[in-house]
């Protein structure tokens, strides 16, 4: 079976991969951070996206052989101790979930994006979480959330 | 996932060897069309050959031509100040291709190969009659895509880059499908040294030119010259989304916004 290393959350881990698994898998099952989230099977909803070299992308839709040698942030990687991260903290103080499994890549989606762009409009929010999925919100909280996220951030 | 041999190539003619040696071998680049397909088990390689690692990404401008990588990725067409100044309707299709996190892994390359018929890059590279520049030659946009899901593309030729000449004004304009954002209908206009192109993508099985609003357009290059060019709903695309005859109207109201929008 193919190896693999990667750090995830500033640790490095190894391990012993099938070429078919996926990286989600390999984050959920074999490194037990099960922050991440799988909601489909058709790359739609978001709600597994992770930050691989600083960039959003859908983990569920990435191979963990893929990931070899890549420096990976999964939501657990961004609080501080106890101290939750500024996205993560508006997401609590604009009500921006309710059930909270598209939470994780709704948060790591929003923090790509306010590093991108630390002011973001309604509308650029918008456009950026075209990927990401929720049932539960109607997405209006969840916009103010990233607002108030990025410029806490910033 | 059925399992597979999994390589990684150090060159395009590496990967096209690689493919060429396996049993039923596929080329991977971003994985954005090819692992969601290999998930519902409606595909099944012996070997994924790996391009990330064979050179093949980057954007360069020489003169009137803007040469992309194959294995360059949506956000970074999106993002490039090359492109967004020599050829901006490019730039702005790769940054309407489904979300970030697609656009942060898928190709050009892997776009144009697999030719979904709602694929948006077709559009550009018909539009503007690019080259398809494989391992083992050239190929002209006009003649690469063959019909759905299908090119001139024989089995292991890797694309390692596709040629875009800059042209005197272009736009695309899409109807985006709302939850997944390929086209419904998307139309690239285009006024280049060979005249002025149209080319449409999602109303049919394949990408193709819509030769009477060429024509239209080269003799008066205007939004008003096309109200009486129209499409055939014939053989047009039709599901729960849009009918055939809806397509074909959004056509023309697509042509119409592209053209209203070059400058
Ligand atoms: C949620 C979602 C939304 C999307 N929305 C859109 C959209 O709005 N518009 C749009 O156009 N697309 C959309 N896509 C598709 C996306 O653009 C893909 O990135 C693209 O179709 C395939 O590129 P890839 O690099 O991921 O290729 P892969 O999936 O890795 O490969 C696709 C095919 O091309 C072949 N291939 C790859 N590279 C080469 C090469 N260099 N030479 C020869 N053959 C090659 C592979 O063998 C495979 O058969 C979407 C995808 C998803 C998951
Ligand atoms: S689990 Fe739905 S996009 Fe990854
Ligand atoms: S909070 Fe329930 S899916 Fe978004």
């Amino acid at each position: 079976m193919p190896s693999v290393s990667m750090t995830i959350n500033g640790k490095k881990v190894l391990g012993e991969v099938e070429a078919r698994t996926l990286l989600v898998d390999f984050i959920r099952e074999d490194q037990r951070l099960t922050g991440t989230h799988v909601g489909c099977d058709t790359s739609q909803c978001g709600a597994c996206v992770i930050h691989i070299n600083g960039e959003a992308v859908k983990s569920c839709t990435m191979l963990a052989v893929q990931a070899n040698g890549a420096e990976i942030t999964t939501i657990e990687g961004l609080a501080n101790g106890d101290e939750l991260h500024p996205m993560q903290e508006a997401f609590r103080d604009n009500h921006g979930l309710q059930c909270g499994f598209c939470t994780p890549g709704m948060i790591m989606s929003a923090v790509a994006l306010a590093k991108r762009n630390s002011a973001p409009s309604e509308k650029e929010v918008r456009h950026y979480l075209e990927g990401n999925l929720c049932r539960c919100t109607g997405y209006h909280n969840i916009v103010k959330s990233v607002i108030a996220g990025a410029r806490a951030m910033s | 996932m059925y399992n597979f041999n999994y390589q990684t190539a150090s060159s395009a003619d590496d990967a096209a060897a690689k493919v060429s040696a396996s049993d039923e071998g596929k080329l991977l680049a971003g994985g954005m069309t090819l692992l969601p397909t290999m998930k519902q088990r409606l595909a099944m390689p012996s070997d994924l050959v790996d391009l990330s690692k064979a050179g093949l990404s980057g954007i360069s401008v020489a003169g009137n031509v803007v040469s992309i990588g194959a294995m360059t990725t949506h956000d970074t067409v999106a993002n490039s100040k090359e492109v967004a100044s020599a050829i901006p309707a490019l730039a702005k299709l790769a940054s309407g291709i489904g979300d970030p996190a697609v656009r942060n892994r898928g190709t050009i390359g892997g776009s144009i190969a697999n030719n979904d018929p709602a694929a948006d890059y077709p559009a550009a590279v018909l539009g503007l009659g690019a080259t398809i520049v494989t391992n083992k030659r050239s190929i002209a946009g006009d003649d690469f895509f063959t019909g759905m899901f299908d090119t001139a593309l024989e089995d292991g030729e890797v694309i390692t880059r596709v040629d875009f000449q800059v042209p005197e004004t272009a736009s695309y304009i899409k109807f985006p499908n709302p939850a997944s954002r390929y086209a419904i209908v998307g139309v690239f206009v285009a006024k280049t040294a060979g005249g002025v192109r149209v080319a449409v993508t999602g109303a049919s099985p394949c990408v193709f030119r819509a030769s009477e609003m060429e024509a239209a357009l080269t003799a008066n290059f205007s939004a008003g010259a096309l109200e009486n060019s129209s499409v055939s709903a014939n053989g047009l695309n039709a599901d729960i989304h849009a009918s055939a005859e809806y397509r074909a109207h959004l056509v023309g109201v697509m042509a119409k916004r592209a053209v209203a929008a070059c400058s």
